[in-house]
């Protein structure tokens, strides 16, 4: 559709937008991919919109932001920790895919890898802006290989490492630093303090997960730096009312002041009970990122499945390394996590949008143009229902991906 | 004059808006008709405006064909600040009907030069055709627009120091301080609001009877600015009980018995 127009005003009309955590009656003005002050244009350029676009009701949200896409394997059917899929288009079908998800931007997330496959799939997945061929990537996460070996997950021990060297043994790692955005490393391994500090001043986010750390090495590891924590609960040592470990730094009053900590949460009703997730939502609601944690097996229908070297069991909504436990990642869609995570915690819908939204902004650094509709940001937003199913997707104020033909209809200028 | 009186604020507020979508239709405004409206703003017209929303929304109601002027804004106050009357204008009245932003117009004051502002508007009205309605409140002190006590009742568009009174009574939009209130505006004056085709002014609340009584009860005062209006041929108040606490019950009676004709003005059209 034309709503990217080069200098043409849209006025998105009839829509309950999300904006300063409320949602409400507004309009939402856009030229040239940018939200704009209608208040400005009105008494300062004294024009009306070219375009108005009758949302008919819908949610007006920003567009959801990804951190953790991954898994050994990665969704629809292609694992950006292996080259070949990557390589053959694989990044594009994923970028495309999260469209009708409702995701605008993401981090492809790299698993525990050997470090010759870091150097070819890193440069595969450099950051690019989105557009209508898919959801844009802001930085690629890194999960691993400097992680405990006791709670690799579904990681292969083989290529677990250490960085006993410090930053050099992580540049040797990834080879190129350039296109991270995040890197989740176990805080309890030696160095981390340099490690964390190395990667934050070159504006790498440290997550911390895949750990068997108590919760006074978490909060060193904060107090590094470290803001962010790999899929809650998942792959570390679980709360003790003694010690509480990692989960502990959701109410930690040791962390430097004016600090939040955020965290992810695989909010499939799978990885994570209902109940635990109300209890990290009370206790810190504005930290909660959600994440889909999402696999390769994404959209497939139960069976056995051949990835990599590895047997994977779809059942029941579950992903399991055949004949374990053993979870390996989601097959859950990110809609599909905030509306289980809004029925849960009976949050609202405004906590549960910001969550996909808002917060992992934050995580990154990013908010001041992405995961709200702030005026200046940038115009990636979703149209929903009111119990938030996905109607359309825009990114840079173009129509990217709708559900049907009748999700918006358009009056121009005059008509 | 005409005085209506109605029960509550709520009914003065839809009464007002059915006055003025009557007027602006019998007018039949269209592309080499406007039809130009003077706006207040405040507490005492939001009323008002949430209704003529309402008439809008439910396609009642078209300001395509309607210029605006408004009454008066801060010195020195930025256009986007939210106590600015172009953010109240915006965020309570423009942003939800189809006026042209081309034809609604708000004194700037934070204009270089305030003079030429202020005569450039007074053009701007005449080359409008002059204003059909001016709508209006007033003060405790009877003032309208920043007309305030001892204003001339001659007056035109110009920079006005504001009373202390006004000053203090503003002082809550900007955080209870008075040091923050701009003590300058630019206002059209008493004479700019005569020249209208017709004069509508709203009064509500018991602390605003005494100005009701002061207005159209005694003689025309330039302490009481809004009693100039004594003197217009066509000019209409609109309030609640409470205002009608100062008058003298016969001023209340006479009127009153007027309200079935008074009525009838705000009326769907035929």
């Amino acid at each position: 559709m034309f709503t990217n127009a080069k200098g043409k005003l849209f006025q998105y009309r009839n829509c309950q937008i999300l904006r300063d955590h409320e949602i409400f009656t507004e309009d939402l003005w856009v030229r040239d991919g940018i939200i704009l002050n209608p208040e400005k244009i009105f008494f300062d350029e004294r024009i009306s919109a070219d375009y108005q676009i009758n949302c008919k009701n819908s949610i007006l949200a920003p567009g959801f932001i990804e951190t953790q896409i991954n898994g050994k394997y990665c969704a629809f059917g292609v694992d950006f920790s292996q080259e070949e899929l990557v390589k053959n288009g694989g990044v594009d079908k994923v970028r495309k895919g999260l469209l009708e998800h409702g995701v605008t931007s993401f981090c492809p997330t790299v698993i525990t890898s050997p470090p010759h496959v870091y150097k070819q799939i890193l440069p595969l997945l450099k950051k690019r802006k989105g557009c209508n061929g898919g959801a844009g990537i802001v930085g690629i996460h890194v999960e691993g290989p400097f992680i405990s070996e006791e709670k690799k997950g579904a990681h292969l021990k083989e290529f677990v490492e250490k960085f006993d060297n410090g930053i050099k043994d992580v540049i040797d790692m990834y080879g190129d630093l350039e296109n991270i955005a995040i890197i989740t490393l176990a805080p309890e391994l030696k160095q981390s303090k340099q490690v964390i500090e190395d990667c934050v001043e070159r504006g790498i986010i440290v997550s911390v997960g895949h750990s068997v750390a108590n919760l006074v090495t978490g909060e060193e590891a904060v107090s590094n730096g470290a803001t962010y924590i790999t899929h809650l609960f998942n792959a570390m040592l679980p709360f003790h009312h003694r010690d509480p470990h990692l989960v502990g730094l959701l109410t930690s009053n040791r962390l430097p002041p004016n600090s939040q900590i955020f965290y992810g949460m695989i909010a499939d009703g799978i990885h994570t009970h209902p109940a635990a997730l109300r209890i990290a939502q009370r206790v810190n609601p504005k930290g909660i990122v959600l994440v889909t944690d999402a696999i390769q097996a994404t959209g497939l229908p139960e069976g056995c499945y051949k990835f990599g070297t590895q047997q994977i069991e779809i059942k029941n909504n579950k992903a399991t390394i055949a004949g374990t436990d053993t979870l390996c990642g989601s097959i859950a869609s990110m809609d599909s996590c905030v509306r289980h995570f809004s029925k849960s915690t009976e949050c609202g819908n405004v906590e549960a949008l910001e969550a996909a939204s808002f917060h992992p902004a934050q995580v990154l650094k990013i908010s001041d143009r992405k995961g709200t509709l702030d005026f200046g940001s940038d115009a990636d937003f979703i149209l929903l229902t009111e119990d938030l199913h996905v109607k359309a997707t825009f990114i840079a104020g173009e129509l990217v991906w709708q559900k049907s033909g009748d999700v918006v209809s358009v009056i121009s200028k005059g008509s | 004059m005409k005085l209506v009186i109605l029960d509550k604020y709520k009914d003065v507020s839809e009464w007002a808006a059915r006055y003025v979508r009557r007027r602006i239709i019998d007018f039949k405004p269209g592309p080499e008709r406007y039809f130009t409206l003077g706006l207040p703003t405040g507490s005492t017209p939001l009323g008002m405006y949430q209704e003529l929303i309402k008439l809008h929304k439910a396609d009642k109601l078209s300001f395509k064909y309607v210029i605006t002027f408004n009454m008066d804004e801060y010195v020195g106050l930025e256009r986007d600040h939210p106590e600015s009357y172009h953010s109240f204008m915006w965020n309570n009245f423009f942003k939800h009907i189809d006026i042209d932003p081309k034809n609604a117009h708000i004194l700037d004051g934070t204009a270089a030069n305030l003079v030429a502002e202020c005569n450039e508007f007074e053009r701007l009205i005449k080359e409008a055709g002059g204003i059909e309605l001016f709508i209006g409140g007033i003060g405790p002190d009877g003032h309208i627009a920043f007309n305030e006590p001892g204003s001339s009742l001659v007056s035109r568009t110009r920079v006005k120091t504001l009373a202390q009174d006004t000053i203090e009574a503003n002082a809550r939009f900007f955080g209870g301080d008075v040091t923050k209130v701009p003590n300058e505006a630019l206002t059209v004056g008493v004479g700019t609001v005569m020249d209208a085709n017709e004069v509508m002014i709203l009064i509500t609340g018991a602390h605003k009877s005494f100005a009701l009584h002061k207005a159209i009860e005694e003689g025309i005062n330039h302490m009481w600015t809004v009693s100039a209006f004594q003197q217009h041929p066509h000019t209409i108040f609109i309030c609640d009980e409470d205002a009608t606490l100062e008058l003298r019950v016969k001023t209340v009676k006479y009127f009153k018995s007027l309200m079935r004709v008074h009525n009838k003005l705000a009326d769907d059209p035929e």
